[in-house]
């Protein structure tokens, strides 16, 4: 299958005694959008991680482009697959510089990487503020460098850890829109415990909760006819709780 | 006071010839500690490893060590029947810097840990996410910390510069030869030639304020 790019087999993954993940098999298709939809320690932040190459599973397999990812591949791995976190994070440095960071670590050519992290800030609005310290910034600003900072990258799959869950509303519809805007040209994967925002923006849909993966589709299926209670219960905005 | 104040404008040769040695000692000493220290300081806060409580504890317990108590231990190693004795490092610069050396080596590790303990976690998941290897990924958490880094190797530099102990005992104040400017001002103040003990006293603090005034024009500067 050409058009899936990332594949998860069985994975699981614990935190000691806590089990985050357990036997979750997932699919991540091209210039597509997953939306992994879940309640507040479903274990969402622990599968993009896994996704992005930054843990290790304890068992089962990840597949990129079909080829398992061992320890030695994870780091080809996180030059394919970036991730941006839930609470945005900045270097101690300008704006320019953060965007800056992973196309220098690559090696590009100086002019090449001015080009595209202009690009990349002005893409997502923030150009004006190039030669501002990072940590200068406001939430919604810092949270808008994290996404110029990863297109500038040109990654694979783009990975959103709840981009919006720490920003004012006006923040949170400019960073969708932003998504919005990209989602033709971009494989993007998005967790998310909003279901309004799940609707707006997912194709694909995967519903987890307690770490196991409930149900997972296309998401006009899965939104209108879900086929797992438990799943059929969170989406009509049942509390798990 | 005038006539040390001429000796600072004349440019005596005896007093720049002392704080140039000073400087290369505690300078050489600093940049060998610091050589050390960093890294172990980066193994400390990036790896995990057994002993690792008991390793950074021995390490803030030597801060307190006092200088003549390292200086006698120095004295017995580097003398001609002590182990070191072949080196021939007793009586010699290069047996102050080592000395040197070893006292600030804790204070730096000690400050440097807690610099880099002081980085937010999150920072390296992001280096590691924009594809940075264990070594950029270790580069980008001493970026961050780099004005706690500085302050460390500030504060040791001040501390190796002006300690006595060792520069006396190991060095044996030898004019022209080991004398640097602490214990060229405790001996020419013993000798009575206080002009001289002042003069040399303002180069002192002259190097450790001038030396905070950078680092902290720097620290502004990073932000």
């Amino acid at each position: 299958m050409a058009d899936i790019v990332l594949e998860l087999e069985e994975v699981s993954k614990a935190y000691g005694d806590v089990k985050a993940l357990v036997d979750v098999s997932l699919q991540v298709r091209r210039n597509r959008i997953l939306v992994v939809l879940g309640p507040n320690g479903a274990g969402k932040t622990t599968l993009l991680k896994l996704m992005a190459g930054l843990l290790s599973p304890d068992s089962g397999r990840i597949l990129y482009k079909g080829n398992p990812v061992n320890a030695g591949l994870s780091r080809q791995l996180r030059r394919k697959v970036t991730m941006v976190f839930q609470r945005a994070t900045v270097f101690n440095t300008t704006v320019y510089e953060n965007v800056a960071y992973g196309l220098k670590i690559r090696g590009l050519p100086k002019a090449e990487v001015e080009e595209r992290v202009l690009e990349a800030l002005e893409k997502v609005g923030i150009g004006n503020l190039r030669d501002r310290k990072a940590r200068s910034l406001s939430g919604g600003e810092q949270q808008k460098l994290s996404l110029a900072r990863a297109i500038a990258l040109k990654p694979e799959v783009l990975l959103l850890d709840e981009p919006t869950v720490n920003l004012d509303p006006s923040s949170a519809s400019a960073v969708e829109a932003f998504i919005s805007r990209i989602k033709p040209e971009t494989t993007l994967v998005l967790s998310t415990h909003n279901l309004f925002q799940a609707r707006r923006l997912a194709d694909r849909l995967a519903i987890l909760f307690r770490g196991r993966l409930l149900e997972e589709g296309e998401a006009s299926r899965v939104f209108s006819s879900p086929t797992h209670p438990e799943a059929a219960r969170f989406l009509s905005g049942e509390t798990f709780f | 006071m005038g006539e040390a104040f001429h000796l600072l404008a004349s440019g005596n040769h005896e007093v720049v010839a002392v704080t140039v040695r000073s400087l290369g000692v505690s300078g050489s000493a600093t940049l060998l500690a610091a050589s050390f220290a960093i890294p172990l300081s980066l193994a400390i806060v990036l790896k995990s490893f057994r002993g690792k409580p008991v390793l950074l504890g021995f390490f803030n317990a030597m801060i307190g060590m006092p200088t003549v108590a390292l200086g006698l231990i120095l004295y017995l190693l580097f003398s001609k029947t002590g182990p070191l004795g072949p080196l021939h490092l007793l009586y010699n610069p290069v047996g102050i810097m080592l000395g040197q050396a070893v006292l600030i080596t804790p204070l730096i590790v000690s400050f440097t840990t807690s610099a880099l303990e002081a980085v937010n976690p999150d920072v390296r998941l992001l280096a590691r996410t924009l594809g940075a290897s264990n070594l950029q990924e270790a580069a980008a958490v001493v970026r961050e910390a780099s004005t706690g880094i500085l302050l460390a190797v500030a504060a040791s530099f001040n501390r190796a510069v002006a300690e006595l102990g060792i520069a006396l005992m190991v060095g044996g104040n030898i004019k022209g030869l080991t004398q640097v400017l602490t214990t060229a001002i405790a001996l020419e103040t013993v000798r009575g030639e206080i002009e001289l003990g002042i003069a040399l006293t303002v180069i002192l603090l002259l190097i450790v304020f001038a030396l905070n005034l950078a680092v902290n024009l720097f620290k502004r500067r990073l932000g």
